[in-house]
């Protein structure tokens, strides 16, 4: 049962195989058995889980279910959740429980899923090692002494550990696709503004996007279908009708062109990982696509970019963090400036603190143009480069990180180490493209991400493409050893 | 040495819509502390502003009130530092490109002169919340019904050069946006005020001086005072030898001066940023041009009007129109008084507005309408009662007496127009006042007064004072 798919599993509430009681029972029961392991969730909410799975079933036995309908999931604790402990990772809200629903949440009860929790992430997303999190380092279920990827850990983990069937996560500079392809998943970042940001803790504004973790394409789009839309309350939000993104699933692939970056291979790339990414490609020459070599030539210039757009944003995102209203307060301030200094440098980790500084200094007067400024004029550049390469190819393939998972504590003291490991994921989010990561191999017995990088709003193709790869291959399928 | 003095005007005016700038909380003044604090207003994790089209539309208004420029495209910009009642750290504004660039607006000077003080620009943002240092020992309350409330701050060019001139400018700006609806204009609740940058230089010199800023004034009394005594502070300075520091000053109204708030190194680096949780606002020309057209008649056009249409000379019609209350007051009278616009000009400067300030009420409440002020000033013109006896008919309305027929039907306060009925009166004057008669013949005309004096008391004022005037003059010629 817990390998079966969304859409297994829907058919199977349907036909009253099982119902969503007993299904998020077992997933429960399951949880509790195993994530002492994994420490995939921060918080499991299962009453609220047992609730829904009973209206849930109401629903169906009524005939007015969706897909969704009594479907388990887990959600990223960077989500808030009326009523439920909202941490986003952080000791700073380790208090928190949220007075409302973020908009993605409540779209997903509308749709009558089920919450099974609030996964474990990165402190307020930052990082790309789930180690910088308040509740702990998230394991990998492929290899419990890696890590997961960051900042949606917790979302990776607990899918690939069968720990719920999908999760959502977000994606700032990577964070749903690099996880994906450490834990062996199906990760998608849609385009910027597809899906609302309304109640999603926000660390970048103008990149942060969340989008679905599952393990297949076709959860994937089912997920996205509930989660893209329109939203009145966030301005930044894509007006734009959403189309079914499981309606183009199995369109044939003939005639597809597919970017190859050359700057992405040039560059000393694993060989594990190229061959992975080779053989992948061999399996869409296969299926009728066309293979042609493609310039982003400001690639290089992504990750200096971003660790100035990023920083900047999240230095001002993070001030309402302050201990007046809500969160951590130290105990007995003396006055305004000690509530203030002491509440942020008792419950901000090193991450969170080094990032508010760089931004910071980033928008210093004096600094702001040589910084920040030109960090836009970079983004311009980047964008500029992935129009031009989109007017010659339908996507773009690449791997979606440098290296299969890394140890526990390998990169955590060397911040640029680790940055580097979004090298080729960051660049999508300074765009505002889509972008999916897929499996598409193991190296060493880890997985290999392919990353697929559209046009936007382009969601739809890249489905399709991932789609028609896991028809063609099983890499999808496999599990960690050691679940049995 | 002879100094000329440099003001420039920051003006803070809450706009009046019905709802925050960048949520749906009411900003209706006066409720329960937090009790119009959304979850956007409070700032909690992962909420987001979206902007009131209303402010926006409001701020074009202005721009295009002042013959500014109103921006196709603005930017709303994050302004960053920590206060209790600035929930998120920062405040939403625009620094780069702000909605309104390039205006102006004409002021009067004494003597009947105009000069044009240049608006530099004008900007949406939000206001913040308060702080209540009372009540909470040894702790701060914090009320944020206030905070996100819509504000645009209007900055002028450092155009005034005195303070008088500073007042003038402020009370202009004052009445345009209530003319535009925009802002109600209170100043003790806040919805309109100023900080004043303030330097002096010697006559001739082109550079400006250092300048002070003295932060937040509510009120016109207060500004021309804080003015007036920075520009003393300063001229002293220099003059013992010494220098301005740039910095921040606040007004202390209790004791008449201005004390230093901070100095400048001491600012805030507010590291502005454009916000990406919004969009720039992209105001097309169709829009600008739709919001022009509802632009409403404009102070220094209606005051142009009412000299060409109600024949009043260019002093009344600037009291006249100074506010537009008073203003729809003045027309609503002049209309109900079938054209009298000099007698309800007359009116309105004189016995409404001393009523008025008597009892420390506005236009809006006031208890005598328009209509009953125009329907007593036809009286006067169709000489039913004398001006003096008007007088009294105003009082009685504005006691509630009803209408100034009625009252004159019952008090009896019809003139009297009888010139049969007057010359008896006025007989049985001459002959009982001998002494008198005798002085006027041989001369003395100043006597002429008594005589007036004694028929209007004879007639307990309701003689018509003119006809009075003719028979008597003829009488005592004997």
């Amino acid at each position: 049962m817990f390998e079966k798919t969304i859409s297994e599993l829907a058919s199977d509430l349907q036909n009253k195989v099982i119902s969503s009681v007993e299904l998020t029972q077992a997933y429960l029961d399951r949880i509790q058995q195993l994530d002492g392991i994994y420490n995939s969730y921060i918080t499991v909410t299962p009453e609220l889980a047992l609730q829904q799975a009973k209206l849930a079933d109401g629903r169906i036995a009524a005939g007015n279910a969706e897909i969704l309908t009594g479907i388990p999931l887990a959600q990223k604790d960077i989500f808030c959740t009326n009523g439920v402990k909202t941490s986003c990772g952080s000791k700073m809200l380790n208090n928190f429980i949220a007075p409302y629903d973020a908009t993605v949440i409540h779209k997903f009860h509308q749709a009558g899923a089920v919450m099974l929790g609030k996964t474990n992430m990165d402190e307020f997303a930052m990082g790309s090692s789930n180690e910088t999190s308040f509740y702990g380092a998230v394991k990998n279920p492929w290899n419990a002494e890696t890590v997961p990827g960051g900042s949606s850990g917790g979302s990776a983990a607990a899918v690939a550990a069968r720990l719920a069937p999908a999760a959502t996560g977000t994606d700032t500079g990577g964070s749903i696709r690099q996880p994906a392809a450490f834990c062996n998943l199906t990760g998608l970042k849609p385009t910027y503004g597809r899906v609302s940001r309304y109640g999603m803790i926000a660390f970048a504004s103008s990149l942060d996007q969340a989008g679905p973790m599952t393990r297949t394409a076709k959860d994937a789009a089912i997920l996205l279908n509930t989660m893209a839309g329109f939203d009145e309350k966030d301005s930044t939000c894509a007006n734009k009708a959403v189309p079914d993104y499981t309606a183009e699933l199995n369109k044939n692939l003939a005639g597809l062109k597919i970017g190859l970056p050359k700057e992405y291979f040039e560059k000393g790339m694993d060989a594990e990982i190229a061959k992975s990414i080779e053989e992948a490609l061999d399996v869409y020459k296969k299926a009728g696509a066309e293979i042609i070599e493609v310039s982003l030539p400001n690639s290089s210039l992504s990750v200096p970019a971003y660790y100035v757009v990023a920083p900047a944003e999240c230095s001002s995102n993070l001030s309402r963090f302050d201990g007046v209203r809500f969160g951590y307060r130290c105990e007995n301030p003396v006055d305004l400036e000690d509530l203030y200094k002491r509440s942020r440098g008792e419950a901000f980790g090193e991450e969170v603190k080094r990032r508010i500084m760089i931004g910071t200094y980033a928008l210093s007067s004096g600094f702001y143009d040589a910084y920040y400024i030109k960090a836009q004029k970079i983004r311009q550049l980047i964008s500029q480069d992935f129009k031009e390469a989109f007017e010659k190819v339908d996507v773009i393939m690449g791997p979606t990180t440098p290296s299969t998972a890394f140890k526990i504590g390998e990169k955590s003291n060397d911040p640029i180490t680790m940055y580097l490991s979004d090298i080729y994921t960051i660049a999508v989010n300074l765009a505002g493209l889509p972008g999916m990561s897929i499996p598409a191999g193991l190296a060493n017995n880890m997985p290999v991400g392919l990353q697929i990088i559209g046009n936007y709003f382009d969601e739809s193709r890249l489905l399709n493409i991932a789609h028609q790869f896991q028809t063609l291959t099983d890499w999808h399928t496999k599990s960690p050893e050691r679940l049995g | 040495m002879e100094w000329e003095v440099v003001i420039g005007l920051e003006i803070h005016a809450q706009l009046a819509t019905k709802s925050k700038i960048f949520s749906g909380a009411s900003t209706a003044y006066g409720a329960e502390p937090n009790t119009q604090a959304c979850a956007v207003d409070l700032g909690l994790p992962g909420v987001l502003p979206v902007v009131n089209k209303e402010a926006v539309a409001m701020g074009a208004k202005f721009g295009l009130a002042v013959g500014a420029q109103v921006a196709n495209r603005s930017v709303f910009d994050r302004k960053n530092y920590f206060y209790p009642d600035s929930p998120k750290g920062y405040q939403i504004s625009q620094l780069y490109f702000p909605i309104v660039e390039h205006g102006s607006i004409d002021i009067e000077l004494e003597g009947g002169k105009t000069k044009t003080i240049g608006i530099t620009r004008a900007h949406l943002e939000e206001d913040a919340g308060k702080s209540l240092h009372e009540d909470f020992h040894g702790m701060t309350g914090i009320d944020l019904n206030r905070a996100g409330t819509p504000l645009i701050e209007i900055v002028s060019e450092p155009d005034m050069r005195s303070a008088k001139e500073a007042v003038a400018y402020m009370r202009k700006i004052h009445s345009l946006v209530q003319y535009l609806e925009i802002c109600d204009g209170n100043m003790q609740e806040g919805s309109f005020r100023c900080d004043a940058n303030v330097s002096v230089r010697p006559v001739g010199q082109q550079e400006f001086g250092t300048r002070a800023e003295i932060k937040n004034i509510n009120s016109f009394r207060f500004v021309e005072k804080a003015i007036n005594y920075e520009i003393e502070r300063q001229i002293a300075i220099i003059e013992d030898g010494g220098k301005i520091a740039q910095e921040t000053r606040l007004y202390d109204a209790d004791k008449d001066e201005t004390r230093s708030m901070r100095s400048k190194e001491n600012e805030n680096d507010y590291r502005y940023f454009p916000d990406p949780d919004l969009l720039p606002i992209e105001l097309d020309d169709s829009y600008i041009q739709a919001i022009k057209e509802t632009l409403p008649e404009l102070p220094h056009e209606k005051k142009q009007r009412f000299i060409t249409e109600h024949g009043l000379n260019s002093i009344d019609a600037d009291v006249l129109t100074a506010q537009k209350a008073i203003s729809d007051f003045f027309e609503a009278t002049v209309n109900a008084a079938d054209g009298e616009a000099k007698l309800s000009a007359n009116w309105m400067q004189g016995e409404v507005m001393s009523a008025l300030n008597k009892n420390s009420i506005d236009i809006s409440e006031c208890p005598i309408t328009p209509e009953l002020l125009g329907d007593m000033i036809k009286r006067i013109a169709d000489n039913t009662i004398s001006g003096k006896i008007a007088k009294t008919v105003f009082e009685a309305m504005w006691n509630g007496e009803g209408a100034a027929d009625k009252i004159i039907e019952k008090k009896g306060l019809k003139q009297v127009t009888d010139t049969g009925l007057i010359e008896k009166v006025i007989d049985e004057i001459i002959a009982n006042n001998e002494v008198q008669v005798e002085q006027y013949r041989s001369g003395k005309e100043k006597v002429f007064g008594f005589f007036v004096g004694q028929t209007m008391k004879a007639t307990q004022g309701k003689a018509n004072p003119q006809q009075v005037n003719e028979l008597l003059k003829a009488k005592l010629k004997g």
